[in-house]
């Protein structure tokens, strides 16, 4: 056993050390500036001021807290769109009609997407001079492109939303898709045989069934998009501002004492992402506890 | 059981469908558009001048072998931003699958103690997001050296990659069995020839989807790129990043479809290993 030891660590110390100096190290080292340690410009003392600067002082807080209002809406919204989006199509596409295939590698074709071209797409589909303003300009719905709705750089987020619901709706698919697939028919079979309607196999046999899966993708989804920075920098506004974009605002600020302030932000990002995951954690093992 | 899609259901899915392919729809219209006016809804003219801009594709009367060849060699910034973007999305993923392959087999095949932290640890940078170490990264890089520069932008790579590689080839070695190794052993193959005759076969195709994903992660990373590559790194999604601010739309779809081409193919080659239960799906959820 001990040659096996030595072989267990000798595999794992390479990603483990490449995770821990650069991730775990990145993580730490964030915080300690997050705290106001400096050391490039002569700064060693430990404080709250820039947590405290970020959310409470007048300069910005309201940026902050429109900030952190928008990412909470944006997130949950567009989860739970993409998800629903997601499982109505898994559920049709499941049974046999004209050009399924088709459909099907349509509704996956998001999946490889960058995000980044996601959102690109965004202004080319819904801007006021975009696909979707022509079309219902030539169809005479709109006289000019004014009387389309702002969809994308809007301050209520709904460009970054969509973008995100465009994306992860194909993600969600994928994972409903496969679930499905393994279940069969025969739970609804039988429900139907026992005499339940359409809506009571939806709702009592399909939907405990894919839940699980469903919302731990849902976890996975809102985690990303709270945190993430591409979608939110092209499709959002200066404000409200997401708060992966303000915080990188402040990391590149020529004033190096913002630095501490954009540090901050992403710890406070992170930390709602994490208190999030454990929360997460803590309902599923509490389930299966009850199971 | 009923099997066929009522009628309303099969228009509903329909549109879903058109809907989104719109972006793709309007990607093509926009590349290879030229004035193309509000509120035309298919241009009066094709063009490619939006590829010629790029300096892709060569100008009219110069598009033979030589004058493509002439226009590549001038190394214009999108030839500059492909042979970054797949120098750095090969060296990631060779390195990646070099360093998972051994903790894949330890974690796949054998049981110790602390595993479950140590995949814990593993998998901890596919739940946080990116900017929460990159910012603190960033100025250690800068201080080691390695800011701005071609390693840099490797090794941070690495840090989105690692998970993907390791869960995704864990799961191979889940399912294979070492006793073949033993017996070539027996028979007289060395520790090289056994691992080519009878390991890699035995995990090649998991292999291969695991680089693929690997490469593509690399290949859609935009924010660590941009902090560890100082501006000094250019990548595809940077070029990408920088015209869609700067608002050119027929350049912006033009370099897009260039950026997507990969994904694309790769999605083709890969869908029968997507799946909801593959590790690597979650990771084309993040790129």
């Amino acid at each position: 056993m001990g040659g096996d030891k030595l072989k267990i660590v000798l595999s794992l110390t390479p990603p483990l050390l490449i995770i821990g100096t650069l991730f775990f190290g990145g993580i730490l080292y964030g915080f300690l500036q997050s705290l106001g340690y400096q050391p490039s410009i002569g700064k060693y003392d430990i404080n709250f001021d820039a947590y405290y600067n970020v959310m409470f002082s007048e300069r910005y807080a309201k940026l902050f807290w429109s900030g952190l209002a928008l990412n909470l809406w944006v997130s949950f919204v567009s989860t739970f769109l993409a998800a629903v989006l997601a499982l109505w199509g898994a559920l049709s596409i499941r049974k046999t009609f004209f050009a399924k295939k088709i459909c099907n590698f349509i509704f996956s074709l998001n999946l490889p997407m960058p995000h980044l071209v996601v959102a690109v797409g965004m202004i080319f589909v819904f801007s006021q001079s975009g696909l979707l303003a022509r079309f219902f300009t030539q169809i005479g719905f709109i006289a000019s492109p004014s009387e389309f709705p702002i969809l994308v750089k809007d301050k209520y987020g709904f460009g970054i939303i969509l973008a995100y619901v465009w994306k992860e709706a194909a993600f969600f698919f994928i994972i409903l898709m496969s679930v499905l697939q393994s279940l069969g028919e025969n739970f609804e079979e039988l429900a139907q045989s026992l005499g339940a309607n359409k809506w009571q196999r939806f709702r009592y046999v399909i939907l405990p069934l894919v839940m699980p899966n469903l919302f731990s993708a849902s976890i996975i989804v809102f985690a990303f998009s709270f945190g993430a920075y591409e979608v939110p920098a092209i499709l959002g506004v200066n404000y409200p501002q997401m708060l992966p974009v303000m915080a990188l605002d402040f990391f590149l600020n020529p004033d190096l004492n913002a630095r501490s302030e954009g540090m901050a932000l992403s710890m406070i990002i992170a930390m709602i992402v994490m208190i999030l995951v454990v929360i997460y954690f803590w309902l599923t093992q509490s389930k299966i506890r009850k199971d | 059981m009923d099997n066929n899609l009522k009628k309303v259901n099969i228009y509903a899915i329909y549109l879903g469908s058109i809907i989104l392919i719109l972006p793709l729809v309007a990607f093509f219209i926009n590349a290879f558009s030229f004035r193309w006016f509000y509120p035309q809804l298919i241009p009066n003219e094709l063009s490619m001048q939006a590829w010629v801009r790029l300096k892709l594709i060569p100008k009219e009367g110069f598009r033979s072998l030589d004058g493509f060849i002439d226009l590549w060699l001038s190394n214009p910034a999108i030839i500059k931003a492909l042979v970054n973007s797949v120098t750095i999305g090969v060296i990631v993923t060779i390195v990646s699958i070099i360093i998972a392959l051994p903790a894949a087999r330890v974690l796949g095949l054998l049981n110790f103690r602390f595993k479950k932290l140590i995949i814990f640890i593993m998998i901890s940078p596919t739940i946080l997001p990116p900017i929460a170490f990159v910012l603190g990264l960033n100025i250690n890089f800068i201080s080691w050296g390695f800011s701005g520069s071609y390693w840099g932008v490797c090794l941070v790579h690495l840090v989105p990659i690692m998970p993907y590689v390791v869960l995704t080839m864990t799961g191979i070695f889940a399912n294979y069995n070492p006793d073949f190794e033993h017996q070539a052993r027996t028979l007289g193959a060395n520790k090289i020839r056994t691992f080519y005759l009878i390991t890699l076969p035995a995990i090649a195709p998991g292999m291969v989807v695991a680089a693929l994903f690997a490469f593509l992660v690399s290949w859609s990373q935009y924010l660590l790129t941009f902090l560890i590559g100082a501006g000094k790194v250019t990548t595809l999604p940077l070029l990408v990043f920088a015209t869609a601010s700067s608002g050119n739309p027929p350049l912006t779809a033009a370099i897009s479809l260039v950026f997507i081409f990969p994904a694309i193919v790769i999605l083709f080659f890969t869908s029968k290993f997507v799946s909801g239960n593959s590790s690597a799906t979650s990771g084309f959820g993040k790129i």
